[in-house]
C-alpha cells in the first residue's frame, strides 16, 4: 500500500516559494504526491501548511516554483484555472458553505454553473454526492439547520461531485465539536478507500496512523522530513519533527 | 370662537379641505412617479456602482469614491437648486421634475453603493474561496454566491435610506414641481389656510407608511432559514 513508485503522479509542486511582503512563508517546497495516495501534512502553526495547499489550486500565487496537478501545469497564464480547479477539490476548516441555499443548493452550483449540467442531471448528482457522505435525507436543509459535522460533509460533496482527481483538507475537523469529528473523518476513510487522491492538513494523529501512505512534516516554511506513519511517528530523524510529535501526543 | 374651533377651522377645515383635495390627490400621483423614478435610477446606479468597484481598478475606483463622496457630503437641496437655477447658465435647461429626480438619483446612488459595498464586502473570504475552488468564475462567483448574501445584508439599511432620500421628494417644491408638498403649499397661499398641509401631511403617510411596513417584512423574509 505504501509503494508509491510506479504510479502517476497526480500534484507535482516543486521549489515553490512564497513571499508575503516580506514575508518569506514557503522556502522551496517541493511535494509529489501519486495517485491513490493519501499524504498527511503536519506542522506547527505558521510553518505554511494551508499557504501550501492553497499554492496547489493557485488560489494563493506562489511567488515562484511549479504545479502541476493532473498534468495540468497550474502557473501557466494559458491555463484554465477555472478548468483545472474542477479537478481539484478543496474543504476548508470552516465549511464554507453557501448559507443561502440547500445542501442540494451547494452541490449543483458548479454542477450547473461550471459543468454546465442541465438541471435533472446535475440534482441526481448532487443527490448522489450527498448519499456518499450519508446526508441523502438532509438535501433540502440549510447549512444553519445543519450541525457542523453535517456541514463539513455537504462541503465534502459539493467538492466530490466535481469528480475531482484529488481532494484537499485543510483542517476538515478542527472547527468540530469533539462528538462529530467522527462522522467527518469515517466519509474521508471511505474516500480514500474508493481510491481518491488526498493531501490531508490536520492534527487528527490517529487518522494519519490508520489512513496516511505518507506523512510530511513541515515547519519554518520548508519540508523537514518525510515517510511513513509508522517511521515519522515512532522513529523520527530529525529534532523538530521529535519534538513536535511529543507534544501533539501530549495533548 | 374658542381655541379648539380656531384649531379646526385652521388645520381640519372642510371646505377647504374638499376644495384642494383633486390638487393634492394630482401631487400624489406626481411625488409617487418622481419617487420611483428616483429609487429605480438610484438603487441601479448604485449598485453599478459597487460591482464595478469589485474589479479593483485603481483609477476607476478612485473615481467612484470620489463621486460618492460628494453625492454624499452636499446637500440635496443644494444639489436640486444648482441644477436647477446653475445648469441653465451653462446653456443646459432642465425642468424642475428632472433637476430634483437628477438630483436626488445621485444622491441615492451614492448612499445605495456605500451600502451595497460595505454588503459585499461584508460576505467572508471563504465564500468566494469556496466558489472558487469549485472552478466557478470570478463573475459567477459575484452574481451566484456573493451578492445575494450581501443584499440580504443590505435590506435594511438600504430601505431605510431609500426612505430617508425619496422623502425629500417635497424638496422639489422649491423648483416649483407641483409635488405633495407643492400642491400643499399652492392650496395655503390661495385660501389662506393651512388645512391643504394637513391633507399633505396625510398623503405623505398614505404614502410611505406603507413602504416603511414592507421594508419590516422584506427584513423578516430574507433573514436566514434556521
Ligand atoms: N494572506 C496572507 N497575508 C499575509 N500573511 C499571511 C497570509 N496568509 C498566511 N500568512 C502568513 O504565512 C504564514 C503561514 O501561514 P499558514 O496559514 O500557511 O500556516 P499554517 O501552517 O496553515 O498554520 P495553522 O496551523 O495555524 O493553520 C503565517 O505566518 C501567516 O501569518
Ligand atoms: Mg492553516
Amino acid at each position: 500500500m505504501s509503494t508509491t513508485t510506479g504510479r502517476a503522479p497526480i500534484v507535482e509542486a516543486r521549489d515553490i516559494h512564497k513571499h508575503f511582503g516580506h514575508l518569506h512563508v514557503l522556502k522551496g517546497v517541493d511535494l509529489r504526491v501519486v495517485e491513490k495516495e493519501l499524504v498527511f501534512l503536519i506542522g506547527p502553526s505558521g510553518s505554511g501548511k494551508s499557504t501550501l495547499l492553497r499554492c496547489l489550486n493557485r488560489l494563493e500565487e506562489p511567488s515562484s516554483g511549479s504545479v502541476t496537478v493532473d498534468g495540468i501545469d497550474m502557473l501557466d497564464p494559458k491555463t484554465d484555472i477555472n478548468k483545472a480547479r474542477q479537478r481539484i477539490g478543496m474543504v476548508f476548516q470552516s465549511f464554507n458553505l453557501y448559507p443561502h441555499m440547500t445542501a442540494l443548493g451547494n452541490v449543483m452550483l458548479a454542477l450547473r454553473k461550471v459543468l454546465g449540467l442541465g438541471r435533472a442531471e446535475a440534482e441526481a448528482k448532487a443527490q448522489a454526492a450527498l448519499d456518499r457522505v450519508h446526508l441523502a435525507d438532509r438535501a433540502d436543509h440549510y447549512p444553519l439547520q445543519l450541525s457542523g459535522g453535517q456541514q463539513q460533509r455537504v462541503a465534502i460533496a459539493r467538492a466530490i461531485a466535481l469528480e475531482p482527481r484529488v481532494m484537499l483538507f485543510d483542517e476538515p475537523t478542527s472547527a468540530l465539536d469533539p462528538e462529530l469529528v467522527g462522522g467527518v473523518l469515517a466519509v474521508m476513510r471511505e474516500l480514500r478507500e474508493d481510491g481518491m487522491t488526498m493531501v490531508v492538513v490536520s492534527h487528527e494523529m490517529g487518522f494519519a496512523k490508520a489512513a496516511a501512505d505518507r506523512v510530511v512534516f513541515m515547519a519554518d516554511g520548508m519540508i523537514v522530513e518525510s515517510g511513513l506513519p509508522a517511521e515519522i511517528f515512532a522513529d523520527p530523524k530529525h529534532e523538530r519533527t521529535r519534538a513536535f510529535i511529543s507534544q501533539i501526543e501530549r495533548h | 370662537m374658542t381655541g379648539w374651533e380656531r384649531f379646526t377651522d385652521s388645520f381640519f377645515n372642510a371646505r377647504v379641505m374638499a376644495q384642494y383635495l383633486p390638487k393634492i390627490i394630482d401631487g400624489f400621483g406626481l411625488t409617487v412617479v418622481l419617487a420611483l423614478c428616483i429609487i429605480a435610477a438610484g438603487l441601479a446606479l448604485g449598485l453599478l456602482l459597487a460591482l464595478v468597484r469589485t474589479f479593483s481598478i485603481r483609477p476607476l475606483n478612485w473615481l467612484i469614491i470620489f463621486v460618492v463622496d460628494l453625492f454624499r457630503a452636499l446637500p440635496p437641496l443644494v444639489i436640486i437648486v444648482l441644477l436647477y437655477f446653475g445648469l441653465p447658465n451653462a446653456g443646459v435647461e432642465l425642468s424642475g421634475f428632472v433637476a430634483s429626480w437628477l438630483a436626488l438619483t445621485l444622491v441615492l446612488m451614492a448612499f445605495s453603493e456605500e451600502i451595497f459595498w460595505a454588503g459585499i464586502t461584508s460576505v467572508a473570504k471563504g465564500q468566494w474561496e469556496a466558489a472558487r475552488s469549485t472552478g466557478l468564475g470570478f463573475v459567477q462567483t459575484l452574481g451566484f454566491v456573493v451578492l445575494p448574501q450581501a443584499l440580504r445584508i443590505t435590506i435594511p439599511p438600504l430601505t431605510n435610506r431609500t426612505i430617508a432620500i425619496t422623502k425629500g421628494t417635497a424638496l422639489a417644491s422649491v423648483v416649483a414641481v407641483p409635488d405633495i408638498l407643492g400642491a400643499a403649499n399652492a392650496g395655503v397661499s390661495f385660501s389662506f389656510n393651512p388645512s391643504p398641509l394637513t391633507l399633505g401631511a396625510i398623503a405623505y403617510l398614505v404614502l410611505f407608511f406603507p413602504v416603511v411596513v414592507l421594508g419590516r417584512w422584506i427584513e423578516t423574509r430574507f433573514a436566514w432559514k434556521r
